[in-house]
């Protein structure tokens, strides 16, 4: 029962990092520069969080499967087979945490005040030092939103991890997969103590970040 | 000293064409909201950027159309203090003043720290600040935002000095007292200033030219 406990928390966190990277920079982009044709980046990232799991699995089968685009290269240069394996089941739960985290990340960058922005201009900063000092510091409550909330997605995704990561137990089945499974083949008992430490986990997660934003100073302490 | 600038700009609902050039003092600019006030001070600080135009300060040109010359923000040494004063949240009123320091490049060596923090002390205690320095923005009154808003921009000795109605938003007791620092203030810098005011009692006490504008145009004569 600990192998996709601790399989699912390795590959949420590893796609958590991924998602706070690139949700971040993304959003920063998108929202702070003049970039052509954001309507249509903005959609794309966002659309795996409204479409089914299911859509998403399929397509990123096509791009990791043996002839997909990515997939096919894959093997070709490195002889690597990257689908059913758990670095899939981690690209599936990047590509489904990641709206989550590029939505709180630019609800923060826009809720700051450009002012603040202007002013560290004036005073000679860079844009990387105004990011650094300034942006990042001002947006942190709303990115740990996104932190958390993408966390708690890709240790939930079920659906677009089943059809590019499959249900190997010891090698792709994380918990999502385990609990079906257990539930598949009547284990009820496996399936009720997965069940309770997921609700339970996602539970904490939620109200620990629900007390820290309440606790936190909004002003920027 | 002298500042010149000579600006157009398409806004929304008018173009802005204005030019006016001083000596040395106070210039303050008067007009309804939405005449054109911030965007002349934006325009000459680098925020935003003309149609054409020339922009100079202290003989040195910071922007013309013409010549493609358009020096960025962080390097026209141009001090700015904006309407809610845009203190950052995140730091003490010490980390504000000690912001604009550390991008000079004559305080980047670590062995000017040390020079670099008597200075901020000199700042804290001419704007009487320095029982401030570890608060936060939100935990200090209008009037010492306003002290430390000033000090920030000063801290940088900038050629020019742009206020964009610093006064509006303190309570007549505190304006009172403002009024005198800035006054004193005003003897001490050697430094021009543009002032955007809605007031004209602030404009009778601070003007040493005037500018009116309407409509992105000036209407009164340069006086």
């Amino acid at each position: 029962m600990w192998g996709p406990v601790l399989l699912s928390l390795k590959i949420a966190s590893i796609a958590t990092i991924f998602s706070f990277f690139f949700g971040v920079l993304l959003a920063y982009i998108l929202n702070r520069k003049c970039v052509p044709g954001k309507n249509i980046w903005e959609t794309l990232i966002t659309l795996p969080m409204i479409l089914p799991p299911s859509v998403t699995g399929y397509f990123l089968l096509m791009l990791l499967g043996k002839r997909g685009v990515i997939g096919s290269v894959l093997i070709d240069l490195f002889g690597f087979k990257i689908i059913f394996t758990w670095y899939a089941a981690v690209i599936a739960a990047c590509i489904v945490s990641l709206p989550l985290m590029y939505q709180n990340a630019k609800a923060a960058f826009l809720n700051i005040d450009p002012a603040y922005e202007k002013a560290a201009k004036t005073l000679g900063s860079s844009e990387f030092r105004i990011f650094c000092t300034i942006t990042f510091p001002l947006a942190w409550p709303g990115i740990i939103s996104g932190i958390v909330l993408a966390f708690c997605r890709a240790i939930g995704e079920f659906g677009a991890t089943l059809m590019v990561a499959g249900n190997i137990p010891g090698k792709t089945q994380t918990m999502p997969t385990a609990i079906y499974y257990a539930v598949e083949t009547g284990n009820t008992s496996e399936a009720n103590m997965l069940v309770m430490m997921m609700t339970i986990f996602s539970f904490v997660l939620i109200f620990t970040l629900n007390k820290w934003l309440e606790k936190r100073n909004y002003l920027g302490k | 000293m002298s500042v010149s600038f000579t600006l157009k700009k398409q806004l929304d609902q008018f173009l802005l064409d204005v030019s006016c050039s001083f000596p040395d003092g106070v210039l303050v600019i008067q007009g309804e909201s939405g005449s054109g006030k911030s965007t002349i001070l934006n325009c000459i600080s680098g925020l935003l950027t003309p149609d054409n135009g020339i922009v100079a300060v202290n003989n040195r040109v910071v922007y013309n159309s013409n010549q493609s010359i358009n020096i960025p923000v962080q390097n026209r040494n141009i001090g700015y203090v904006f309407q809610n004063y845009a203190l950052f949240p995140n730091m003490t009123v010490e980390k504000n003043i000690l912001y604009g320091l550390k991008n000079q490049s004559e305080y980047k060596m670590k062995e000017k720290r040390e020079e670099m923090l008597q200075y901020m002390e000199y700042i804290l205690d001419t704007f009487r600040i320095g029982h401030l320095r570890k608060k936060y923005p939100y935990q200090i009154s209008g009037g010492e935002k306003q002290r430390t808003a000033l000090a920030r921009a000063i801290v940088t000795k900038p050629d020019l000095l742009l206020l964009d109605e610093p006064f509006s938003a303190l309570d007549l007791k505190t304006k009172k007292i403002v009024y005198q620092e800035f006054l004193d203030l005003k003897q001490q810098m050697q430094m021009p200033i543009i002032l955007i005011s809605h007031d004209p009692k602030e404009s009778d006490l601070f003007a040493d030219h005037r500018l009116y504008l309407e409509q992105g145009r000036a209407v009164e004569p340069f006086v």
